[in-house]
């Protein structure tokens, strides 16, 4: 490697100071932690803990193992064969993402309740008329709970693995298939393996969505253990007690985490040579169509079916002459400018450390912390996090209160509180997809750019943004998305008469009025579609053009 | 953090766009008169009685629903705490912002004269505002006619009982008011017994106990009276409609002799500690218990009211009906919360 000057002291500042600020909400739960006895570790560890981390084990390997097969293979057969269909489903079978978790497990919930219409449909052919005589398991149970995270979050590892195939130059798998391997041989030892990275992060974001998942586990009766931190924090008003247990898990989720970065950190996956993508490969006859039956399915699943049931849900409001409510209207305002704001501030917050850790990486691994710690706010439940940021952002808020003489709490009360949280949330997918990005650009172009006199920030500029605009696309449109769906920060740090989309379908639902929160979910999604179709087409077709 | 960046001058402009629309929503123009309302209680369930309040003071109410930390944010919030009032449901979560600290004590003759003696705390630290009773939700064809809590434990209902979670604040309640009825013993049998009896897993909402009824999945359960007044209230047609269609409501009782009475829970608030508008936060608190919006919270909620005289909303009054309250105080229910939430942990009751 050669030694590059690294970044200039603001740049690293900003940097260390983000991950500060990441790591602030995580300092201050670990001091609630410490400051509690470990008394109720007794009753935990003998009636909580070994369940809770049964279940979540049981949960998190299920949705891992879906998530891959789906993404991976979805994927690879979009990328390598051409099926009918496949021009619309290589990007269709993003939609899901649109799709915030807890809105599918409702809508499953119903579509598949015994007087739910798959039931009924199957009572009526079956010549059954009530669902005393005859009905299906419940799907509240864990093999429940895994088809709806995973078919909901495989987009994640689709997305990553399709932008990383997209890119692997076809002659990887020609030599591989010269030097006689099979076609499925050639992609389990040479496709994949490439797109480690890639896979890593797709299933990482995956998984620490379904760790958090607080409103799908909750309905679907998985006790898991975040389920047992929010009832030690809620139930048993034990905040430090709570703060333990959300502690350890992020040390064991952290553990995980090196763990798969130590096992890739000797490789390299940058291709210096720009070489033609794998061109598909025409499928014909009955395996065209089992192909185009293997790619709808997740769509269908996790997209087409929860989005008709609540189309249908708005329909029959509007038919019982509910109209469309103004409150619905200006949340959908706040909900927009609040993910836009998201957006831009941890996009840019998360590029500072993406480029920071990878220049000064090179030098050695002094600034790695700062891109590990930027992973921490997304492996803590929404709320925990919330309740970590809460002290140091309102002492500080206080403190610039009195500065400036604003008797009460100017950013708390202006929602700025609320946008840092959430970027402290969702910095872990910039900086994991630019990472990633960099990752790929061969260091040959950063030493030629220096060499020929350009400094870091102007390599950075005019060598390095160019080529990562497709992973600051995708990642932008992915930070939006999430932060459109956010509920638990949002809820917690909103300042007075604030509504978004999802505030205002939780507030149906505390009121035990679902399916009144049909059209706000519906609102949700729709939303979510433009950034996802977006994401669809700028991040994937651009990636594939950078690529040629 | 975000201010050390130099992100390109456009997201700039974008940010500041977003923090001046941001600024707008949380400052209005500061109206003579305002306070502001933390709630866990849904703000939508509420605003009609907000609305009514503000139309007779002239007192702009500003709201904040916040489901989980509450507390921890009015903590946080301190000295500069824009609250003025706390208002919660369930009795244990009240409680909790009492010892956590962040309400203060009221005098005022309107709250005492409105609000019986065993539904606010001595001090004026907290009131309530309004009840509801845990119920018995039966198949319409089960020939039921009275029903005890501890029935549920009865091996002839298993694989026939729905309830939500055991954790949930609702159940916690109870169980909390078994504890301090019959001990931890009875109270721990009781629940192992229930737990025999579930038909699906101890989870979702009380109105899934409704629907699960007319589903064929189970026969009776547990679950709040005002969900009676909403189902059967629907639109002729709605699903809601059907749900409440299929069940009828019994009001179970304690078996101890002692009590005799049906378990009641509470929708109630505070003042905050430290209030700004301290004044108005009394003047909303009194309007809350007056005639006129005790009578809606009955109409509206479907609640039980917590003043005397104040008529039940009709369906209310047809399908459930007056109550005879458990005797137990409110407050000593909030006591044995975390040995009742131990307790539902031990018997594995959401398993």
């Amino acid at each position: 490697m050669t030694h590059l000057r690294s970044v200039g002291a603001a740049w690293r500042i900003a940097s260390v100071a983000i991950a500060l600020g990441v790591l602030a909400p995580v300092l201050s739960l670990a001091w609630l932690a410490v400051g509690s006895g470990l008394a109720h570790w007794s009753h935990l560890a003998r009636h909580v803990l070994p369940q809770a981390s049964l279940n979540t084990a049981l949960l998190l390997t299920g949705v891992g193992v879906l998530v891959l097969v789906i993404g991976t293979g979805c994927a690879w057969l979009v990328t390598a064969c051409d099926f009918p269909g496949r021009k619309v489903l290589h990007w269709a079978l993003l939609l899901p993402l649109a799709m915030p978790t807890y809105i599918v497990a409702f809508a499953y919930l119903d579509l598949l309740h015994p007087i739910g219409p798959v039931q009924g449909a199957i009572r009526w052919a079956l010549g059954f008329d009530s669902p005393r005589q005859f009905r299906l398991p419940d799907l509240r149970s864990m093999p429940g709970a895994i088809f709806v995270l995973g078919f909901v979050l495989y987009p994640y590892v689709y997305m990553t693995a399709r932008a990383m195939f997209m890119t692997q130059p076809a002659h990887l798998m020609e030599a591989a298939r010269t030097l006689g391997a099979t076609r499925t041989g050639a992609f389990f030892r040479v496709a994949l393996p490439l797109a480690r990275p890639a896979l890593a992060v797709g299933l990482s974001l995956a998984l620490l969505e379904t760790l958090n998942d607080i409103g799908a586990s909750e309905f679907l009766g998985i006790q898991t253990l975040t389920v047992a931190v929010y009832t030690t924090w809620i139930t048993r008003s034990d905040l430090a007690g709570a703060a333990q247990i959300a502690c350890a898990m992020l040390f064991v989720v952290l553990a995980l985490v090196l763990l798969e970065r130590n096992g890739r950190r000797h490789q390299r996956f940058g291709s210096a040579q720009r070489m033609r993508a794998i061109q598909p490969r025409r499928l014909h006859g009955a395996t065209a169509w089992l192909a185009t039956f293997a790619a709808a399915l997740p769509v269908m699943l996790g997209f087409v079916a929860p989005a008709l049931y609540l189309v249908w849900e708005t329909i029959k409001r509007l038919r019982l002459g509910t109209g469309i409510s103004s409150g619905l209207v200006a949340s959908l305002g706040n909900t927009i400018g609040l993910a836009a704001g998201v957006t831009v501030v941890t996009v840019a917050a998360g590029l500072v450390v993406a480029w920071a850790v990878r220049n000064q990486g090179s030098l050695g691994n002094g600034a790695r912390w700062q891109a590990r710690a930027a992973v921490l706010g997304y492996a803590l439940p929404g709320t925990v996090l919330a309740i970590g940021l809460l002290t140091p952002a309102l002492a500080f808020d206080g403190a610039l209160g009195s500065l400036i003489g604003h008797p009460g709490l100017p950013l708390m009360g202006a929602g700025i509180v609320l946008v840092v949280a959430c970027a402290i949330r969702f910095l872990a997918m910039p900086v994991g997809g630019i990472e990633a990005g960099l990752a790929r650009i061969p260091p040959a172009l950063e030493q030629a750019s220096r060499l020929l006199g350009e400094t870091a920030s102007g390599t950075l500029r005019r060598v390095h943004l160019p080529l990562l605009r497709p992973a600051i696309a995708a990642a932008s449109l992915l930070v939006f998305v999430d932060a459109m769906k956010e509920l638990p920060a949002t809820l917690l740090l909103r300042p007075a008469n604030f509504d978004t989309l999802a505030t205002l379908l939780y507030a149906e639902a505390a009121r035990g009025t679902y399916e009144e929160g049909a059209m706000a979910a519906l609102a949700i999604v729709v939303v979510g579609l433009l950034p996802v179709m977006l994401l669809a087409r700028s991040g994937l077709s651009v990636q594939a053009e950078a690529a040629r | 953090m975000t201010q050390r960046l130099r992100p390109p001058a456009r997201a700039v402009s974008a940010l500041s766009c977003i923090a001046a629309t941001l600024l707008a929503t949380a400052m209005p123009a500061h109206a003579a008169e305002e306070l502001t309302l933390y709630t866990t209680r849904e703000a939508g369930l509420i605003q009609p009685l907000i609305s009514a309040f503000s139309a007779q003071s002239g007192i702009k109410v500003n709201t904040v629903f916040v489901k989980d930390g509450l507390l921890e944010r009015v903590k946080a919030e301190g000295a500069r705490s824009p609250a003025d009032v706390l208002m919660t449901v369930d009795i244990g979560n009240l409680m909790d912002l009492v010892d956590g600290g962040v309400t203060q004590p009221v005098k005022s003759a309107a709250l005492d004269a409105a609000i019986p003696s065993n539904l606010r705390g001595a001090d004026g630290q907290w009131y309530a505002l309004s009840m509801r009773a845990r119920v018995l939700y039966a198949d319409k064809s089960l020939p039921i006619t009275s029903f005890r809590y501890e029935d549920l434990a009865n091996p002839k209902y298993k694989g026939k009982v729905c309830i939500r979670a055991g954790q949930h604040p609702y159940n916690t309640a109870l169980v909390s008011a078994m504890i301090a009825h019959d001990g931890e013993a009875k109270a721990e049998q009781w629940l192992r017994g229930v737990k025999a009896n579930l038909a699906r897993k101890a989870t979702g909402g009380d109105r899934d106990v409704a629907r699960d009824i007319l589903g064929g999945i189970c026969d009776v359960g547990l679950a709040n009276s005002y969900y009676v007044g909403q189902m059967k209230g629907s639109k002729e047609g709605s699903d809601a409609r059907k749900w409440g269609d299929a069940i009828k409501v019994i009001k179970p009782t304690f078996g101890n002799a002692k009590s005799g009475g049906t378990h009641v829970n509470i929708s109630g608030a505070a003042v905050a500690k430290n209030a700004p508008q301290r004044a108005n936060a009394v003047k909303l608190l009194e309007f809350l218990v007056s005639e006129p919006a005790q009578a809606l919270y009955a109409e509206i909620n479907y609640e039980y009211p917590v003043r005397k005289g104040v008529a039940l909303d009709s369906i209310i009054s047809s399908s459930i009906g007056e109550l005879k309250v458990d005797p137990l105080p409110v407050a000593e229910i909030a006591k044995y919360r975390k040995q009742a939430s131990a307790l539902v942990d031990k018997v594995a009751f959401d398993q």
